[in-house]
């Protein structure tokens, strides 16, 4: 590639020609604050927070949307620049609504931040300021446009990256809000719950539903056995709401936490994505002797990929596995199996399910997922709320000693824990299936191919002398891709995995937020996944068929995978859905 | 104000077909938005969404561009316009009376269109002809050097 060289700071650097000026500069050493950009995601080039001087140049330029040219010489600190930031940063505060002290990003809110470091007052300009009422018509986020700032990513993330568009700018000038067309209220939308608005958002203007008083109020009550699990992805994103860097599994710390804040087991749902595998696993060989059965076959794990397909390719509907999502079948399993196994009516079980995902939150409100009558899951915590709820408790997490999950439920084999990564759910199945079919155990597991974050991914792999193609998408932008080819009649695949955020769970709506700061310079879903197969290539367990607890739930409840009590409790069905 | 979206098979088809065409041009959301406009006179629920559905765009999108431009309208248009204009001339010489006038007589905000689809009462900038300000227009007739009072009488000659 062509190499431009230029000056940043009289710091010479040689970069590759279309590089932006904000990521020439840190490979010279330097930052340059930004507010709206974020990488993938906005480029917009709004809020000007990231103005330079370049030599020569009328007016100051964006440095996260300005490109260099050759011997171009860059200033990002002047007074001039940093007068014009402030500027910036304190007409952005004149319309905020400023009460940092209760806010829920407070420490971690990127305008907060900035603010500090260029010494704004926080009152200099006082005039007109726009007053809304909160958005909280939907059981997974809550929007307060009093809190923001316009940047547009959620906007953004929202439009481009999962293509759906549900959120926008309406109205004009000092009018101007994000909203959802003719106002609608979200909870009346299809919006997809996938929270990555609130990922992104730098803010406190999109936060998830905090659910943890719901949680306390059944630890609280006597009547109630109160059983907690935990997503694969929550382990690995966890740490870093307690200063442990990128992509630290504190699973040990976590278990250890939960033990002390009064469940009456700690799970893992692992186990769950095992039984999924099961269940899927042999679905998807069942379709393929079946010769009128809907091919290929998609997993239905990720509940905003669910809400995006009932909504606008119901048509489709029949190629979803009619398999519940790992989260439900725990909760299923929780409430039939090991309710009776304890004696107890599922009544007074309560389970609570800790995820990386906002969605999961809507998930447990759809029909068909009361296996025993009660709902197979009572709360949705994220991993956010997780980590407020321990800080809340007094517990100091980094000298908590290592601790293990509860027997007998609390197996789970390292294939359901890879379902957190995107090609994780299909490495899993392929896993089993291979086994089954070939009726050897395989020592060759490791589908590589699968892994990474591109967008989709693709694979041959060979079940028993039979080869069949694979694909893993992730985004809806990515999934739309692959629906578009199968509604066409032109699919090359026998099997799909889909799941709604960019990186799969690891980087799910309901996970640690990673300022931009950090998010533009780092591959945050690589880095998470990345300790989710560190642990799973050590792991003695690796096979969800080869799970003791699995073997146990056949022996000693399901019979076999796909009987008629697994489609009664693990299995659910599909509706379409208005999009508008 | 009645809202009630009503259309003709005539628009209705006359709308597909013109959607029909910007399948697969360029830019093709704006041109479709003044289209519809045309034929509808505003911008309706229905007539958004089936915009959103033929050009796979989200509805929001359109929606967004169409309370951005003041040209696009969201409710009803009467069979008569009636802009009073704000513009600098005409308000300094009692504009503002004149369309406080107006509201009161026919019940509406600016942008609004009376129950009867009659009249819709825009609040307009310069229209270009400072020297009979204060001035509104009803339809393409403009008056002229009004006092409040000249408007009920005005009004009363469209009573068709």
């Amino acid at each position: 590639m062509k190499q431009v060289t230029l000056k940043i700071n009289d710091v010479e650097v040689t970069v590759d020609a279309g590089t932006k000026i904000l990521d020439a500069a840190r490979q010279a050493g330097f930052e340059i604050p930004t507010l709206c950009y974020l990488k993938d995601v906005c480029n917009d080039g709004s809020c000007r927070v990231c103005v330079v001087e370049v030599k020569n140049a009328k007016n100051l330029v964006t440095a996260c949307s300005a490109t260099v040219k050759d011997g171009m010489e860059v200033y990002t600190n002047t007074d001039k620049v940093r007068k014009s930031r402030k500027t910036t940063i304190e007409l952005i505060l004149s319309n905020h609504e400023k009460k940092c002290l209760s806010c829920i990003r407070s420490q971690n809110c990127e305008l907060q931040r900035l603010s500090l470091e260029y010494g704004c007052d926080e009152v200099k300009y006082v005039g007109a300021v726009n007053h809304y009422e909160l958005d909280d018509s939907n059981p997974y986020l809550i929007r307060d446009n009093n809190k923001c700032i316009l940047c547009r990513r959620c906007v953004n993330v929202c439009k481009k990256v999962q293509t759906v568009g549900i959120i926008g700018a309406t109205n004009r000038g000092f009018a101007t809000k994000i909203g959802c067309a003719f106002d609608k209220p979200l909870g009346e939308t299809s919006c997809l719950a996938c929270g990555q608005c609130i990922n992104v958002c730098p803010v406190g203007a999109l936060y998830e539903r905090d659910d943890i008083d719901k949680v306390r109020a059944l630890i609280a009550d006597p009547d109630k056995y109160v059983i907690v699990g935990t997503a694969p992805s929550v382990r690995v994103g966890l740490g870093e709401e307690f200063g442990y860097p990128i992509g630290t599994d504190v699973e040990g710390k976590m278990v250890a936490a939960l033990k002390t804040m009064g469940f009456n087991n700690v799970f893992d749902v692992d186990m769950g994505a095992d039984m999924t595998i099961m269940e899927e696993g042999y679905e998807l060989m069942g379709r393929l002797k079946d010769k009128t059965a809907a091919l290929p076959m998609i997993t239905s794990c990720s509940p905003g990929w669910i809400r995006y397909i009932e909504s606008n390719y119901p048509e489709l509907l029949p190629h979803l596995s009619s398999c519940k999502s790992p989260q439900q079948m725990f909760g299923a399993i929780m409430k039939t199996y090991y309710a009776s196994k304890l004696g107890i009516d599922p009544k007074n079980m309560a389970v609570v399910c800790v995820m990386p995902c906002t969605a999961k939150k809507t998930e447990i409100h759809r029909d068909h997922q009361n296996a025993s009558g009660y709902p197979d899951v009572d709360v949705v915590l994220t991993t956010r709320e997780l980590a407020r709820f321990i800080r809340s408790t007094g517990i100091n997490f980094r000298e908590l000693k290592d601790k293990e999950f509860d027997a007998p439920l609390g197996l789970g084999s390292t294939a359901g824990l890879v379902f957190g990564a995107t090609g994780g759910v299909m490495e899993a199945a392929l896993r089993t299936v291979a086994d089954v079919v070939s009726g050897k155990s395989l020592d060759k597991i490791d589908y590589k191919a699968v892994r990474g974050t591109n967008g989709i991914k693709e694979a041959t792999v060979d079940l028993g002398g039979k080869k069949i193609k694979v694909c893993v998408a992730h985004t809806i932008a990515n999934a739309k891709k692959v629906l578009e080819e199968i509604k066409a009649g032109k699919s090359p695949y026998t099997f799909i995995e889909i799941m709604t955020c960019p990186g799969g769970c690891v980087n799910g709506g309901g996970q640690p937020i990673v300022p931009s700061r950090v998010r533009n310079f780092t591959d945050v879903p690589a880095l998470r996944a990345k300790a989710i197969y560190d642990k799973d290539k050590k792991a003695p367990l690796r096979k969800s068929h080869e799970n003791p607890v699995v073997k146990t739930l056949y022996s000693e409840y399901f019979g076999e995978p796909n009987s008629h009590r697994a489609h009664e409790v693990l299995h659910t069905v599909y509706s379409k859905r208005e999009k508008y | 104000m009645s809202n009630e979206f009503i259309e003709t098979a005539e628009q209705r088809e006359q709308l597909r077909r013109a959607l029909e065409e910007l399948k697969g041009v360029d830019g093709p959301l704006m041109k479709a938005m003044q289209i519809a406009q045309d034929i509808y006179g505003y911008l309706p629920y229905e007539v958004q969404v089936r915009i959103a559905d033929a050009l796979d765009v989200p509805l929001e999108e359109v929606y967004g561009i169409a309370t951005f431009y003041a040209q696009f309208n969201l409710n009803p248009k009467g069979k008569y316009t009636v802009g009073v204009c704000l513009g600098t001339a005409c308000y300094v010489k009692g504009s503002g009376k004149v369309i406080e006038r107006v509201k009161e007589k026919l019940g509406l905000e600016p942008g609004e269109t009376t129950a009867d689809r009659k009249f819709t009462l825009m609040a307009t900038r310069c229209i270009g002809c400072c020297g009979l300000a204060p001035v509104m227009t009803v339809g393409d007739d403009v008056y002229g050097n009004l006092v409040p009072e000249n408007v009920d009488e005005i009004l009363a000659k469209y009573n068709d």
